[in-house]
């Protein structure tokens, strides 16, 4: 019976855990139920991922409604894989959120922090799992909403000011979301993704279903921040409470990407979007312009955390030209940036909130001599910022790999340079963290700072553990990736 | 405040009606126009309505500001309580039809405990959301 | 005149293009927190009239089977637009929320004076 209702299980159980952790007012208890719910999702997504390579597509009828009239969870390679990137992130972070939790929201709103962080995972699942267009938007906004809150609960006064662009921009963006949709279903007559690719044969040229297009792509790139659509990002980030930040940035925008995949492939398939109109020339440019612009400015920041999310918008741009080259490696290259990119940021930013866990300030004087205070916490910050410049033997080189090897089949020789150039800037702003946190004399802030305790500590390690592994072995994410690419560019035509 | 005697004299004349409407909303919401978040509106309209004549204080006697933040995460936890069940008799989550012995008949028994849902946790938002927003600055 | 007809057939279109451009054109030109949040709801709700005007059909009953009739309305759009209108209700309450908290952390709501004050500090 559980395996059977494994898609269901996989949203409700977050939900059933914000509801209870709203009804208790005790932080503590709170903290449990989001860490047993948090750490259960990764098994429920493991076995989703495991009937899905043994049997193929499993369709789940919610409700007992049958697709395409009812909403269908339909779950392929490409979401399971998806759905375990989101929970074992969601797993991992739940053990750290504790102490960091403690130090930087006010115990009255505990509770609602991890009601609302719990909401939040369970939209972001939801996106994931549903088949449905309109299904889509509910779970899109139900995270959105839930991110607003927590990047609102930061001490600073401005993570207010962030989180009402945020609210603003990600609204619009929602909006231009469902614009796309009621298009989409207007054309089509069904909201059912798989449904609504069949439906879409023949009529693809017509006015309607472009301008549909046009609008889904903006709506989910503002979601995604995409280079010129990103600037809700880098405030949302530094404001947010650092558990906030750090499962943020490691999967909201995930999501987002994969929701574009979804569209692009499987709904209008490869073939309109890539040979008829120009996106792939426009991802192509822009993804460059991220990777360039938004990594030199993050050279000049003197706030880690907003640096980190400036090279996020970056890294984006790893992942979108993925997208870009269209190829089969090229592709594999994006979705295994998409993985590895959920690592390194989770573990930069986790070790970013320990740091601020224990001197109160990301401001880059104040981290000066930290190597000699914290030098686990600020090893793994090296260990894993290694990883965002692509050094052999990192996650990141896994990636850069198949992204250049993409760009060389496509015969675009010229990208691997540029490649290997936007990674010498990263080596800029990562090289100017690490002499701050190595070679300067301690600061004041720094004094009495010692290593964060083993709750926070373990968890950082071992997503930067991972980064390393992953590095070495690439047949699960790799493998995993090339199935999905190969999955997507079949599309269902 | 205590001047208004028109609005006064029509918020207890209004006031009983309009909540029994609510709940005719409510119940025909399985088999006509109306459900769980109209209904909701309704009532919740009523508590705001009561709290601008006779005061948030007696607004917040009637309807205390800690049932109001338990019935929101109470109505979700019926609706997905309801679904549990629908797993636990072996059907898909939110799947109705085994709650009586005729599927169509559960059907009906699901969408009004699952509307029964939807109105704790609107009309309980709504006027959470109104007695935030009242009681700040004061 | 076909042209014309054409036009003046689809005024519901017009109606929400318009609403549509002048919500999108409020949240981008007023600096204002409230008026930005009024224009979002004027964007939003352009969106219901997009979805339940083509689910209406004209001499259409409402969807309740019977012999008698034959040409329905689409019930699902309206369905679709009550979430959609709840989610709209959800985001005015935390926008409004999140500028009552602006408000009194900042003293002012409009975005060129908080600005202003942030470039002092």
């Amino acid at each position: 019976m559980i395996a059977a209702n494994l898609p269901a299980l996989q949203v409700v159980l977050p939900l059933l855990g914000a509801v209870l952790c709203a009804f208790l007012q005790r932080g503590v208890w709170a903290w449990g139920i989001a860490l047993v719910v948090s750490v259960a999702m990764p098994f429920v997504a493991a076995g989703l991922l495991i009937q899905v390579l043994d049997g193929g597509i499993i369709s789940y009828a919610m409700g007992g409604w049958e697709p395409p009239i009812g909403i269908e969870y339909r779950i392929d390679v490409v979401n399971a894989f998806l759905l375990l990137l989101v929970s074992v992130i969601g797993a991992v972070i739940m053990p750290y959120a504790k102490r960091s939790v403690e130090k930087e929201i006010a115990p009255e709103h505990q509770p609602w922090f991890y009601a609302i962080y719990l909401l939040c995972l369970c939209g972001l699942l939801g996106i994931v799992i549903t088949g449905d267009a309109f299904n889509v938007f509910v779970f899109m906004e139900v995270s959105s909403l839930a991110t607003y809150a927590l990047i609102a609960m930061g001490r600073d006064r401005r993570a207010l000011l962030a989180a009402y662009q945020y609210l603003i921009m990600g609204t619009i963006g929602a909006t231009f979301y469902v614009i796309g949709v009621g298009l989409l279903y207007s054309m089509t007559g069904t909201l059912n993704l798989a449904d609504m690719a069949n439906r879409l044969e023949g009529i693809e040229n017509s006015r309607a279903v472009l301008a549909a297009l046009a609008f889904l792509t903006v709506g989910i790139s503002l979601k995604l921040a995409l280079f010129p659509l990103h600037v809700w990002l880098p405030n949302a980030y530094t404001y947010a409470p650092s558990m906030a930040t750090a499962f943020l940035a490691a999967t909201a925008t995930k999501v987002a990407v994969y929701l574009l995949l979804r569209y692009f492939f499987t709904v209008f398939g490869a073939s309109i979007i890539f040979t008829r109109l120009p996106v792939a020339e426009i991802f192509l440019i822009l993804s460059l312009a991220a990777m360039f612009g938004a990594s030199i400015v993050a050279v000049f920041q003197d706030n880690v955390k907003r640096m980190l999310a400036y090279s996020s918008v970056a890294q984006i741009g790893y992942i979108t030209l993925g997208i870009a080259i269209a190829n089969k490696t090229g592709l594999t290259g994006g979705i295994v940036h998409l993985f590895n990119h959920a690592l390194i940021k989770g573990a930069l930013f986790m070790a970013i909130g320990a740091v601020f866990y224990q001197i109160g300030s990301v401001k880059l004087d104040d981290l000066a001599g930290l190597g000699k205070r914290m030098p686990i916490t600020m090893g793994a910050f090296v260990m894993a910022g290694l990883s965002i410049i692509g050094v052999p033997g990192t996650v990141g080189f896994v990636s850069k790999w198949y992204l250049g090897l993409g760009a060389f089949e496509q015969g675009w020789w010229w990208l691997v340079f540029l490649l290997v150039a936007s990674s010498l800037i990263s080596v800029v702003y990562i090289g100017r963290i690490v002499e701050v946190v190595w070679f300067r004399p301690v600061s004041a802030a720094a004094k009495r700072a010692k290593e964060p305790p083993l709750s926070m500590l373990l968890p950082t390690l071992l997503l930067v553990a991972a980064t390393v592994y992953f590095g070495f072995d690439t047949s699960l994410t790799a493998g995993i990736a090339e199935r999905a690419a190969e999955w997507l560019l079949a599309g269902i035509r | 405040m205590r001047l208004d005697v028109i609005f006064r004299v029509t918020a207890k004349i209004i006031i009983p009606f309009a909540l029994v409407f609510a709940l005719y909303v409510q119940f025909h919401g399985d088999f006509g126009p109306g459900g769980g978040f109209q209904a909701g509106v309704v009532a919740a309209a009523m508590v705001i309505f009561y709290a601008i004549i006779f005061g948030l204080e007696a607004a917040q006697k009637v309807f205390p500001p800690r049932l109001v933040e338990l019935m929101v995460p109470a109505g979700i936890a019926i609706f997905a309580g309801v679904g549990v069940i629908s797993m636990l008799l072996g059907e898909n989550y939110l799947n109705y039809s085994p709650f009586a012995a005729n599927p169509a008949l559960g059907q009906e028994y699901g969408i009004i405990l699952v509307e029964i849902g939807v109105l704790v946790t609107v009309s309980g938002t709504m006027v959470a959301i109104f007695y935030s927003f009242v009681g700040r600055g004061r | 005149m076909d042209l014309l007809q054409t036009i003046v057939a689809h005024y519901n279109h017009w109606i929400i293009i318009f609403l549509m451009v002048s919500g999108l054109y409020i949240v981008v030109a007023r600096g204002n927190m409230i008026k930005k949040l009024v224009g979002l709801g004027l964007f939003q709700t352009s969106v219901y009239l997009l979805y339940l005007s083509p689910g209406k059909i004209l001499g259409g009953t409402p969807p309740i089977l019977s012999p008698q009739f034959s040409v329905y309305s689409n019930p699902l759009p309206h369905v679709l637009i009550l979430t959609a209108i709840v989610v709209g209700v959800a985001t005015l309450a935390l926008g409004l929320a999140l500028v009552v908290r602006i408000n009194e952390a900042f003293g002012t709501i409009e975005e060129d004076e908080i600005f202003a004050g942030e470039e002092d500090e």
